[in-house]
């Protein structure tokens, strides 16, 4: 007589998800061990975009840096250069003029709001819903448009420098940005109007990803992801920068549940704070110089250095030796649209800093990818890698 | 002066190497032995209350003797402020220093990159492997003998 066989046991399977996948937003692999369809781990592998940033500016300038931190999180190129020329700043001791900053402020709104619109896009895209990818890049392209006007560079506008701006705003750009700053909020309610009361839309997110406020903190998140586990934290109004404390706005929390759909409807109205800065800023904007007057610093103006020969050797002497920040070392932290961003200058008093530490958003947030995955269902991992709003880019630098 | 710099010259009265401090950041050298105890008790004292870890970071300072250094930017929510711890560590050709991962959790990955880049090991880390190399990579880039071409 046959025996019969024992029942065979289930195992685990691991599947590999990456590194090319469209919804991992980059060259991301994520390591997924499934028992059924549930994730029993998940875990990146990272590294695939790495460029070695942080050794290529030990070889370079200060001022040669700029176009590398462009290129960190390419989703808000400009707010990199802000977080970087801060603190070559903080390590001169300098303060850039008023317009100066409110136009740095200006910036780094407009790339926030092209940032969430991004985010919004493509985790909306990911979750089965295309309508908010087309409706948002309608703003976005406004966005660039602005970006190019006073630069010339769309994606990478390298507009700030170490002490100030490359060129004050072009005519026309603050009645430009205006009617941007105007138009908004209609605009803003279309994608209010897709996915906030999508029955779909919160099937996928609510309940998905949960983070309480403690375990934010111990992981490390910062700016939205945090705040969508209502820590009520933002650098801009509690470690103001460059002018932050100017400006009337507030900062949205999530829900008490600390999910994906929290974190979307703080990324919702951050955006609309962000519109609010902006009109403060474009309305306020000051009359002065758009750079320090420090010949140590900014290079002279371009007639003078044609005509005297004290600005032809200092320009002389930037362009070569570069700017020399005192030896010692600093942290500044600034709120990127993914979150904290912050540079650990440390100089030698050389033109070369000695050492770029790029305390980078999204490689801090995307750590958690294991601890939210454990336990849910696969199909949630692509909600939520959209709504850590990860560059790998930014993650590997 | 920051306030953590008394409490920790209290509690720690001989770990405290140095204190630096540069425009209005303030680094606290120490020494590296008990550094997951100073960690622990600076993220659960209720005045300075850092609950939060921006980063870690290794630092190469070839020729020099002590080499290499670790750096901890802590961040305390309810005083909204910052404070750098910095550990120089003991040996130049095999540097390592406790983990911190006990204390924060975000310290997993910051220490794997720090151990991937500049080739500093981390006791009692859960899993320390490369993270942005490769996983057969020979060689530490960010160290400072490192090249920049030619590899």
């Amino acid at each position: 007589m046959e025996q019969v066989k024992p029942i065979p046991q289930t195992e685990t399977m691991v599947l590999n998800v990456g590194p090319q996948h469209p919804s991992t937003h980059g060259v991301l692999r994520v390591v997924v061990e499934l028992d059924g369809e549930v994730m029993v781990s998940a875990e990146p592998d990272i590294g695939f975009l790495h460029r070695g940033i942080e050794k290529l500016c030990e070889n370079r300038t200060y001022h040669k840096c700029l176009p590398l931190m462009n290129r960190v999180d390419y989703l808000a190129g400009e707010v990199n250069n802000f977080g970087f020329c801060l603190a070559v700043e903080k390590l001169l001791g300098i303060e850039v003029p008023k317009r100066a900053q409110y136009i740095r402020v200006i910036m780094a709104e407009f790339t926030r709001i092209a940032s969430h619109i991004f985010w919004l896009g493509t985790h909306a895209h990911d979750l089965g819903a295309m309508t908010p990818l087309f409706y948002g890049f309608r703003e976005r392209e406004k966005i660039m448009d602005l970006c190019e006007m006073v630069s010339g560079g769309r994606m990478f506008p390298l507009y700030f420098r170490i002490g100030g701006l490359a060129a004050d705003l072009p005519e026309g750009f603050v009645a430009k940005a205006m009617e941007f700053v105007r138009e908004f909020p209609d605009k803003w309610k279309d994608y209010d109007n897709l996915l906030t009361k999508n029955e779909i839309w919160k099937e996928r997110t609510i309940g998905v990803g949960v983070m309480t406020a403690e375990e934010a903190l111990d992981w490390g998140w910062s700016g939205p992801m945090a705040r969508g586990s209502g820590v009520d934290w933002d650098l801009r109004r509690d470690n103001p920068y460059s002018s932050y404390e100017d400006f009337d706005f507030e900062v949205p929390l999530g829900t008490k549940e600390g999910d994906t759909y929290s974190r979307y409807l703080v990324r919702m109205q951050e955006m609309l704070q962000a519109n609010r800065i902006l009109r403060q800023a474009l309305e306020k904007l000051p009359e002065g110089d758009i750079k320090v007057d420090d010949p140590r610093v900014s290079l002279p103006p371009k007639e003078k250095v044609y005509t005297d020969i004290a600005a032809l050797i200092s320009h002389f002497k930037l362009i070569q030796e570069g700017i020399k920040p005192p030896a010692g070392e600093i942290y500044q932290a600034i709120e990127a649209p993914k979150g904290e961003l912050g540079f650990y200058l440390v100089s030698d008093g050389t033109g070369q800093p000695f050492r770029v530490k790029i305390r980078a958003p999204s490689f801090v947030v995307l750590n958690a990818l294991g601890k939210l995955s454990e336990g849910r269902l696969l199909a949630d991992l692509i909600a939520l890698i959209g709504t850590m709003d990860i560059v790998l880019a930014d993650v590997d630098r | 002066m920051h306030v953590a710099v008394d409490l920790l010259k209290k509690q720690f009265p001989s770990e405290i190497v140095e204190v630096v401090e540069h425009r209005g950041d303030t680094t606290v050298v120490v020494k590296p032995g008990r550094i997951r105890d100073i960690c622990r008790f600076l993220r659960d004292d209720e005045t300075v209350s850092f609950k939060y870890l921006s980063m870690i970071a290794g630092l190469d300072y070839a020729p020099q003797s002590p080499r290499f250094a670790v750096a901890y930017n802590l961040y305390s929510h309810k005083n909204h402020d910052r404070l750098t711890l910095k550990v120089f560590l003991e040996s130049d050709t095999a540097p390592a220093i406790d983990s911190v991962v006990p204390v924060w959790s975000t310290a997993d990955w910051h220490e794997r990159e720090a151990f991937d880049l500049m080739g500093i090991k981390f006791r009692g880390h859960p899993k320390l492997k490369r993270i942005l190399m490769p996983d057969d990579w020979s060689g530490y880039p960010l160290r400072k003998e490192y090249p920049q071409r030619g590899h």
